[in-house]
């Protein structure tokens, strides 16, 4: 019966399963998915963190205007809510403004003991109609002594190592995938070295290079997979205990201003693709070795 | 069928063990390729049987220049020759069917019917009761069996055999000589090496003679009995 499953297309006719050539490689393609899904969870998380603080700062500016002048105070109110553009223009009062200052310098500030600035929270609509360089020009005539601030001054800074950390996450993914890629084309050599006996007799007797690269390529897509869910699995435990972590009071703290590890479901199903990813990536790896190194026989 | 035009072979960088060989290898023949060892006898069969390439001169296989036919194409060549090599080249965690099955199945062919051809050729050679074992079960002289029933299952045009006879008794070469006659009047064209000189002597034969990597001789002999 056995010689039957074989020829009707069932095993191997090299050993591939036995040979030890492979041993590692589910091992391998499993840190190598691991690190891949906790740097694709961290660029993602830190990705979605980069537009929230965007999405949260779109279309809000701040205007700046030194204390004790309110008749000024009501010109540039009425300067601002004239722009076209802007949809609102409000003045904070003094308990407002030592509120934003309590991080800083502390609760139970008297408002009377700093000559604080006043602070007018300007917001727009965000779109084409508003013409920030034309407000800034305006300002100016109005009162010359005021700071527009767009916020860019500490946002753009922040998206700038939100983004250096992403492009560190994509380098880290690339690496992982090139010494995964390394690993197969070794294990695919060793396999090649050990049954090279056998393969000349295949090449012999008519083999077609794919013929013999079909054997080998299967058997990587057998052990990437196996990798590719033992790491992800291991991954999404990872990833899930963060995100646990994050949602518990007690370690809340620790993780404050981190962005959320929490992923989306577009998240988690690009983390899921690391499975098939690792199952081609393997499957192409040892389909290209073994006919590289087919295409050196007569 | 086979042709060769001024062809030399060395391998890598070392000297020429094949020289200046032109001969043809008409369809239907039956060839004993002798000569002493190290005379080039299995290099000239890896030349027919595309296991290498000439360093120089002209091969034709069935019509193909071997210079101008692409890769792509040398299986289909290889398809069409049996060879049953010196050392058997089993494949030792196949079966004995699987090893015969293997031309069949790199051909792409599968199924109940393929066994059961096997299994038919190797009742043939008297292994009927070994189908399912393992080559290092078998003896030397069982291998081979199992090694010729390969080379003959896919019905090849050209059958190459290197030294068939090294590692059987005088009459068990003789049977497997007999085998190859009957081969041989079914159409299928020999090709065997061998230094045999008492054996070759019983068999109709054109006899190619090697020697120092030159073809000397070329004649056709009558069988001294058939």
């Amino acid at each position: 019966m056995s010689g039957l499953r074989r020829i009707l297309g069932g095993p191997l006719d090299l050993p591939l399963e036995r040979d030890g050539s492979g041993r590692f490689l589910p091992w391998i393609v499993a840190l190598m998915v691991y690190i891949a899904a906790l740097a694709l969870a961290g660029m993602m998380a830190l990705h979605g963190a980069a537009e929230r603080w965007q999405a949260a700062l779109a279309g809000t500016l701040t205007v700046e205007l030194p204390p004790g002048d309110a008749a000024r105070d009501d010109a540039v109110l009425a300067v601002l809510r004239a722009t076209p553009g802007v949809r609102r223009a409000d003045l904070l009062d003094k308990a407002a403004t030592v509120k934003l200052l309590e991080p800083w310098l502390g609760a139970g500030l008297d408002p009377g003991d700093l000559d604080l600035p006043r602070l007018i929270d300007l917001r727009t609509d965000g779109g084409a109609g508003f013409d920030e360089a034309a407000l800034a020009t305006r300002l100016a005539a109005a009162a010359p002594e005021a700071r527009l601030d767009d916020h860019h001054r500490w946002v753009d800074p922040l998206l700038r190592t939100a983004l250096a950390a992403e492009i560190l996450g994509a380098s880290i993914v690339l690496l992982v995938g090139a010494a995964a890629v390394l690993s197969i084309v070794f294990a695919t050599r060793t396999g090649l070295a050990i049954h090279q006996g056998a393969i000349e007799v295949l090449h012999l007797i008519g083999a077609r290079d794919t013929y013999i690269a079909r054997q080998f390529q299967w058997q990587a897509l057998r052990l990437g997979l196996r990798g590719g869910l033992l790491g992800l699995a291991a991954g999404g435990l990872t990833l899930a205990g963060f995100a646990a972590a994050g949602r518990s009071p007690s370690l809340a703290g620790m993780a404050a201003g981190l962005p959320r590890l929490a992923l989306t479901p577009l998240g988690w199903t690009a983390l899921a693709l690391l499975l098939p990813g690792a199952g081609l990536v393997a499957l192409v790896t040892a389909r290209v070795t073994v006919l590289r190194s087919l295409a050196r026989m007569p | 069928m086979v042709r060769f035009d001024n062809v030399g072979m060395r391998y890598g960088a070392g000297r020429e063990v094949l020289r200046d060989i032109t001969m043809r290898l008409a369809p239907g023949g039956f060839y004993f390729l002798t000569g002493p060892s190290g005379a080039g006898k299995s290099s000239l069969l890896k030349l027919i049987y595309l296991a290498e390439r000439p360093s120089r001169g002209l091969i034709t296989l069935f019509g193909h220049d071997l210079a101008t036919t692409p890769r792509r194409e040398l299986p289909a060549l290889r398809r069409k020759i049996g060879v049953v090599f010196q050392d058997f080249r089993l494949i030792p965690h196949l079966s004995a069917l699987d090893n015969v099955a293997l031309p069949l199945r790199v051909a792409g062919l599968r199924g109940e019917r393929v066994r059961n051809n096997v299994a038919e050729l190797l009742r043939w050679v008297g292994l009927a009761d070994h189908l399912d074992a393992r080559p290092a079960t078998l003896s030397g002289g069982q291998q081979q069996r199992v090694a010729i029933a390969r080379a003959v299952v896919s019905r090849p045009s050209l059958l190459l055999a290197d030294e068939p006879t090294g590692n059987v008794d005088e009459r068990g070469a003789e049977r497997l000589l007999r085998l190859f006659v009957e081969l041989n009047r079914q159409g299928t064209t020999i090709v065997i090496a061998t230094h045999s000189e008492s054996l070759i002597r019983r068999f109709p034969h054109t006899r190619l003679h090697l020697e120092g990597g030159e073809l000397t001789t070329t004649m056709q002999l009558q069988a001294e009995y058939q």
